[in-house]
């Protein structure tokens, strides 16, 4: 191949670069949460461990971990039935719309969130009489269904039909084929949508703040209400800490069921 | 009755329209009737006003709301700057990513590339307001990472403001633009850039008129988040951005004492971002996401 040397000398420092300026900003939150310091300074005046006993004591803190677990399971089963359903209807059928219906799914996240969120809000609270965490499900899930789409559609792509048609040449009826052909070939697939759709609805701030009901706080509500206060640095910075340590785990598990090259090494 | 069709048995089989509208119905009533109608309404009440005795919606049709946006001088300002830190982080991370990627698909051992790519993906799974958090850290002034390491060099931190917004979401959308570029890359034969060079094309050439055209999907389809999610950021604007407001502030401000008019404020990157989503469309873009 044609790249001369000194290309590649400057591409690699580049990249060192590049992957330093991704990485410091959370290696700062991993060294200020053993920090001594009550506010934000750097560099660190000294060690400690203490704020993180105190965040894995803070009752308020493990309320909102558990909400959020709680939420991010429900939107991802809203949006695995949903997104699996819509996948096999275009992925296996030629219809008027389609085209359409393939950037309709699209709209939730390519949208700002806050437009989701103030739509979302406005007709909760006029024909639904108001938030509750219901509202917040339907939110979370409207996002989170493209994900589990995309994955799926790419397998359905991918698979082709001859199996499931060999499977019925069998004798095997629609339910058995499913059950015994088109399931198993798929399930990787909503193994890898079901990550990606509970970590976005984990993370997820902006939709939350809108559809989630009065007293509803998510893991990222917490931090965000927390973030302006002084005297909560530590804690804060302990819990960022310990999430950007918990993210490292769902990238081991995406990566054994990666199929980022069957969906043209696209993102979500 | 006896077939020898080789479609699967059973009724849905046999009636493939009954079928696809099983399957479209539940995910249609969803996104039509929750998503596209709590959109339509929220852009029928951009038309609409508030009384500004009763607090009550006035429910006729008015142009007000867009006529405000439009000619007062501070929301005019907030839009325009919205848009030019969308512009400004597209570019920064096309700039960013481009070398990146290149280094990632075409310099690195192939054995690497696994790694590389958990490394680019990594910080995405970190939690959206712990790396905003992360630059509150980083650019704050005279205590921050930036100042400690800039101040002695005879440089200042940007600090807390438009520069501050700009980087840090920079910093966000980045990893959207890195992986695009990469998997256009690697789709890229090694047998063009030879047939490149074997015709006389130096590198920067090669570049323009083989790679570019290969990526420029990528680019595209990378470009959608950057623009898209940093027109309606409002939170990295609150935590990094001073006193610098977005148009995303604005709505967030104004949407329970006037949604009629954080409707129509909201309403504004919806407009562009569709008109560069449908502008897109036929560049393949949208199937690269």
């Amino acid at each position: 191949m044609s790249i001369s040397r000194g290309t590649r000398v400057v591409l690699t420092i580049f990249a060192i670069i590049a992957f330093g300026f991704i990485y410091v900003p959370l290696g700062v939150i991993l060294i200020n949460s053993f920090s001594t310091d009550k506010s934000l300074t750097w560099p660190p005046s000294g060690f400690t461990t203490e704020w993180w006993g105190k965040a894995a004591e803070s009752e308020s803190v493990r309320e909102a971990l558990l909400t959020s677990i709680g939420i991010a399971i429900a939107a991802t089963l809203v949006a695995l039935v949903l997104g699996t359903l819509l996948a096999f209807a275009l992925g296996r059928y030629r219809f008027f719309g389609r085209e359409s219906i393939s950037l309709l799914v699209v709209l939730p996240i390519a949208l700002p969130g806050i437009v989701t969120g103030i739509a979302l809000n406005n007709v909760f609270t006029s024909f639904l009489g108001g938030l509750t965490i219901y509202t917040l499900i339907i939110g979370h899930g409207t996002f989170c269904i493209v994900v589990v789409y995309n994955n799926v559609i790419a397998r359905i792509r991918r698979m082709g039909g001859s199996v499931e048609e060999a499977s019925a040449d069998l004798g095997a009826n629609g339910w058995r084929t499913f059950v015994y052909v088109t399931f198993p070939l798929m399930r990787s697939a909503l193994i890898a949508g079901a990550i990606l759709a509970f970590g976005l609805s984990f993370d997820e701030i902006i939709v939350t703040t809108f559809t989630a009901g009065p007293g509803i706080t998510t893991l990222p509500i917490w931090i965000y209400q927390n973030l302006f206060r002084p005297n909560q640095a530590p804690i804060v910075n302990v819990v960022a800490a310990a999430l950007v340590l918990v993210s490292i785990l769902p990238i081991y598990i995406a990566q054994r069921f990666s199929n980022a090259d069957e969906r043209g090494g696209g993102l979500i | 009755m006896t077939t020898t069709t080789a479609t699967p048995r059973g009724f849905g089989y046999r009636h493939p329209r009954l079928r696809l509208a099983g399957l479209l119905s539940a995910p249609m009533a969803w996104l039509v009737v929750v998503y596209l109608g709590s959109l339509a309404a929220l852009f029928l009440t951009a038309f609409w006003t508030v009384d500004d005795f009763t607090g009550q919606l006035v429910k006729t049709f008015t142009m007000k709301n867009f006529q405000q946006v439009f000619t007062n001088p501070a929301y005019l300002g907030s839009m325009l700057r919205t848009v030019s830190i969308a512009l400004l982080v597209t570019l920064f991370c096309l700039v960013l990513a481009l070398p990146l990627a290149f280094f990632m698909a075409r310099v690195a051992r192939t054995s690497w590339r696994p790694l590389l790519i958990a490394m680019v993906l990594t910080p995405l799974w970190a939690s959206y307001l712990v790396k905003v958090y992360a630059w509150r850290a980083m650019l704050q002034p005279e205590t921050g990472v930036l100042a400690w390491f800039l101040d002695p060099l005879g440089l200042s931190s940007p600090g807390y403001g438009y520069l501050g917004i700009v980087i840090t979401l920079t910093y966000l959308w980045l990893p959207y633009m890195i992986l695009p570029i990469y998997a256009g890359l690697t789709r890229l034969p090694d047998s063009m850039l030879d047939a490149s060079s074997d015709l006389g094309a130096k590198g920067g050439r090669t570049f323009r008129s083989v790679v570019m055209p290969i990526i420029f999907p990528s680019i595209v389809a990378g470009s959608i988040f950057t623009f898209s999610l940093s027109l309606g950021d409002y939170i990295t604007a609150q935590i990094v951005g001073g006193k610098v407001t977005m148009l995303g502030n604005i709505v967030q401000t104004t949407y329970v004492t006037n949604l009629p008019f954080a409707a129509a404020v909201a309403t504004i990157p919806v407009v562009i971002v569709l008109l560069y989503l449908l502008a897109v469309r036929r560049s393949g873009a949208l199937d690269n996401l």
